[in-house]
């Protein structure tokens, strides 16, 4: 039976905007993230990357770079354990350890640009280098593909011969195509016959990257014990270390993590990249060994989302009900199987009651890196797709694009496109908060000569995750307490842990101090991802705070000679049931625990369903010059259900910075491929994300609608303010210019070429 | 530090108030020579070519990044990072509202951030919100959507 709660509204802690325990050390420089952290007899490890997009190893010498000064370990693909087929759950996608060892270093074929085919340990990153340039390797090169169309072709080049596809459920062999799923509800056809509105429309959006700015990183020591010893930029320690012992078929009690400080990661630091890669170069040399990836190397070989091509057909009656859907979602995995196909599936449908719909997904190998999740991974592709399909069928139609979502918004008992019944949500909650909105009440305003403005809104979705995580406290004399959670802290989560804490035991934020725990400090803690954390942990932290009040109730007892049973806690004052003017607060009784048994510690553990459905929408107001195509965002609000905000600074930051990504997801970013495969702008010079010149300030509304599966009502909210952004966008462009760009990025240039 | 480089250049220099005498390899940025010789890793590295501004630190009270400029070329030079805005009496003024306003979440761009926008302030010390953006758009976030960075700067300006 899954805990449910009432919403309460007397928080004294939740709710408030304390600063951030970690802000002092990340203000003044202190704090060390993965980069910063120094060993004694640190050497450097760099990758030898292969030039091609997709070849044939025929021969690779290292000797040379193995006879440079200061070199002190050269290993190839030759050096890597032999990972079997495995697939593992990583909580934001699966990884199979023998394609994820296959990324980290090629074995007799190059699979994407940058693939690595050595690697080099040596005094400092410049003699590594030097020594890098000196391998020889011998190419075979293959004709590559790097779009879905291209690479499901029967004459296709096949980039893993090995790969057996599923095909709704058969085996597929030679083939590019990792898997295809179907989710079918309702009768389609005959809903779409007696639909008196139908658009179908055709979407292609390319790949784009996570841009986290501090890039990936490992240090490693392989010790005399044969124990691994990992200090990484990680969103998840316990993850990370399992994908570590796998690919190195190590037992995982051999490896031990420690996660520094993150500099961003959304989605993208929960794969390894260069943690076993740098502890085979430890065991090598017998010396730690760092490794800090160069930004091209970050573009080219971690992490993009997938790119896509979506066909999407739907249908609606005369009175503006939707009726039916069908999408047909081609999704680029990179050079391993991946693509997010599933949570596509769960999200496209998610803001509306659809009776009958149906969705295809392929997950499709090219000659690109391996994509990693991206804040909702899947979702802000299928939101681009449906939502601007629904304000095309408004157009068509005469319809009110604000009121077609409101008569059509899913609520408690919707079914979503794979099935799942929604049990209570707050997308109708978020539609009114819209409807009444400074933003959508303020008129656009006229467009100087030259420019024209225009509205668009969109929703978005995302499903939140639960999952596993454990936290640790322990008082301190006076009155304080230590908490040790295993959530890396991407954003200020440390804080909101402990306000948990605070709000059960009737304390300040600032006399909880919180730790982030390395694999050997706390239990087992799945990644900082899938907008889990507040809620996982939080609700870990709840738990932990509860049982120490069990705890102190014991020593409670001893004190005044009674009953535990006698002992009640209220707003941080055990009280005696028996006589109601015998209190003593937290802070005195922490004094006294030295004469009452001694250290009082607790501990809470939690393995969850989800974090509770999260449902956005969100308004863009666009001017575009119509000379040059040159836009601009000139106001934006994004209104979600965050459940119970527990730090309201850090969940409006949290809309702010995926409404941010969308916007540069929408306007300019994307991966140029050229011909042979390779990416033509891996800078962020050429990349080009957004800066602060090219935006507004970021309007947030916090529509909150407790989560009755959490203590306090958080709900999930990281991730599903990427969702609407791209199709917020683009209907405003749609509603500025008169016509619609069917293809991301919606730069000048394609501004251009539709305003001719 | 390597022991096969081919020349070092001696280096006096002052940072953050304090005089270094350095012998740096020829070849070495300064943030390699802030980051690895000094030890001040407060200074991050997030692209080493120029672009992100994570690696901001101020010569001669002009920003730039230190990516881009060799340790041998700051002889003579005073040098000032985000270690040294803080004093005994407490937080830089830019320290203390990027806390109150929330303006970081993961904190790899804040030291640049907080030198560069140090450098607005110190010549500008009430500019417009368009000049912050401005001013700031060598600086890449991409956890904040820029709005409470803005914010905290305003906060400090007259």
């Amino acid at each position: 039976m899954v805990a449910t709660f009432e919403p309460k509204t007397d928080y004294k802690v939740v709710g408030t905007r304390p600063i951030r325990h970690d802000g002092y050390d990340k203000v003044t420089g202190r704090a060390i993230y993965g980069g910063d952290v120094k060993l004694p007899g640190l050497i450097w490890g760099v990758m030898v990357r292969s030039p091609h997009a997709h070849a044939n190893i025929k021969s690779i010498d290292t000797s040379a770079a193995e006879a440079v000064e200061g070199v002190f370990a050269v290993i190839t693909g030759a050096d890597m354990p032999k990972a079997p087929s495995k697939l593992v759950d990583l909580g934001e996608g699966n990884i199979n350890f023998k394609w994820a060892s296959n990324k980290l270093m090629a074995d007799s074929k190059v699979l994407y640009k940058g693939h690595p085919v050595a690697a080099i340990a040596a005094t400092d990153r410049y003699v590594a280098e030097e020594a890098a340039r000196k391998v020889v390797v011998e190419y075979e090169v293959l004709e590559s593909v790097t779009n879905v169309v291209d690479a499901l072709k029967p004459d296709a080049p096949i980039i893993l011969p090995d790969m057996v596809g599923d095909d709704l459920g058969e085996d597929v062999t030679n083939t590019n195509m990792a898997a295809h799923v179907r989710h079918e509800f309702g009768d389609v056809e005959g809903a779409f016959a007696s639909a008196a509105h139908v658009v179908e429309r055709e979407y292609n959006m390319q790949m784009v990257h996570q841009g986290y700015i501090e890039p990936q990183n490992a240090t490693a020591v392989w010790d005399e014990e044969d124990r691994i010893k990992i200090w990484t930029s990680t969103q998840g320690a316990f993850p990370a270390r399992t994908q570590i012992a796998g690919i190195l078929q190590v037992d995982v009690s051999r490896v031990k993590v420690t996660p520094t400080e993150i500099g961003g990661g959304f989605g993208g630091k929960i794969p390894v990249y260069f943690e076993p890669i740098a502890a085979i170069l430890s065991k090598k040399s017998q010396r730690p060994v760092k490794m800090i990836m160069e930004r091209t190397a970050v573009f080219e070989t971690t992490g993009p989302t997938p790119g896509a091509r979506m066909v999407v057909k739907l249908g609606a009656d005369a009175n503006g009900k939707l009726t039916a859907a069908t999408s047909d979602i081609w999704f680029e995995a990179g050079a391993n199987p991946g693509a997010f196909i599933g949570p596509a599936a769960m999200c496209i449908y998610a803001p509306y009651e659809i009776a009958n719909t149906r969705i295809d997904g392929w997950d499709v190998l090219v000659n690109k890196p391996k994509v990693a999740p991206y804040r909702a991974p899947g979702s802000p592709q299928v939101a681009y797709a449906m939502e601007s399909a629904v304000n095309e069928l408004c157009e068509d139609a005469g319809w009110d694009p604000l009121q077609f979502r409101i008569d059509n918004a899913s609520k408690e008992g919707t079914r979503r496109g794979d099935g799942v019944l929604f049990s209570k949500i707050g997308m109708e909650e978020v539609l009114q908060a819209t409807k009444e909105s400074d933003h959508w009440n303020s008129p656009l305003g006229d467009a100087p000569a030259g420019k024209a403005r225009g509205r668009g809104i969109a929703n978005g979705y995302w499903f939140n995750i639960g999952l596993k995580s454990s936290a640790n406290l322990a008082v301190n004399s006076d009155g304080t307490v230590q908490l040790t959670e295993g959530s890396t802290d991407i954003g200020g989560s440390r804080t909101s842990m402990a306000m948990h804490v605070a709000e059960v035991l009737g304390i300040g934020a600032h006399d909880v101090r919180p730790t982030v725990g390395d694999t050997e400090s706390i239990g087992y803690t799945d990644v900082t991802g899938g907008s889990r954390t507040t809620y996982a942990t939080g609700y870990a932290c709840w738990l932990a705070a509860n049982n120490l009040v069990d705890v102190l109730k014991d020593r409670v007892a001893v004190l005044w000679d009674i009953d535990k049973d006698d002992v009640d806690f209220n707003d941080g004052k055990f009280i005696s049931k028996a006589e109601a003017q015998k209190s003593i607060g937290f802070k005195e009784l922490a004094g006294k625990l030295d004469d009452l048994g001694g250290p009082a510690n607790s501990t809470g553990s939690v393995d969850l369903e989800s974090a509770g459905d999260g449902f956005g929408t969100h308004i863009a107001d666009i001017e575009i010059d119509l000379e040059t195509g040159k836009s601009d965002i000139i106001r934006y609000t994004a209104i979600q259900d965050v459940g119970t905000a527990i730090h309201p600074a850090y969940v409006e930051g949290q809309l702010q910075g995926g409404a941010v990504q969308g916007i540069g997801w929408a306007l300019n970013e994307e991966y140029f491929m050229k011909d042979d495969g390779s990416m033509a702008n891996s800078s962020f010079l050429d990349y080009r994300m957004p800066t602060a010149l090219d935006l507004p300030m970021i309007e947030t509304v916090l529509v909150e609608v407790p989560n009755p599966l959490h203590p306090y009502g958080v709900r999930g909210v990281g991730e599903t303010p990427i969702c609407p952004p791209i199709p917020a966008v683009a209907n405003s462009i749609a509603n500025a210019i008169g016509k619609r760009l069917y293809s991301t990025p919606m730069n000048a240039g394609s501004i251009l070429k539709a305003l001719k | 530090m390597t022991t096969n480089s081919p020349s070092k250049v001696h280096v006096t220099t002052t940072i953050n108030g304090q005089q270094h005498e350095l012998l740096v390899p020829g070849y070495m940025s300064l943030l390699d020579t802030l980051r690895e010789l000094i030890g001040l890793t407060g200074t991050k590295e997030g692209c080493l070519d120029g672009n992100c501004g994570a690696c901001t630190v101020s010569v001669d009270g002009r920003i730039v990044d230190s990516c881009l400029v060799l340790g041998a070329e700051v002889n003579g030079k005073v040098v000032e990072t985000v270690e040294g805005m803080a004093t005994p009496e407490g937080l830089h003024p830019l320290q203390q509202a990027f806390l109150e306003e929330a303006a970081l979440q993961c904190g790899i761009c804040t030291p640049g951030f907080l030198v560069a926008a140090k450098g607005l302030l110190d010549n500008e010390p009430s500019p417009t919100e368009g000049r912050i953006r401005h001013w700031l758009a060598g600086n890449l976030c991409r956890c904040t959507g820029y709005d409470k960075i803005v914010r905290a700067v305003q906060k400090v300006s007259d």
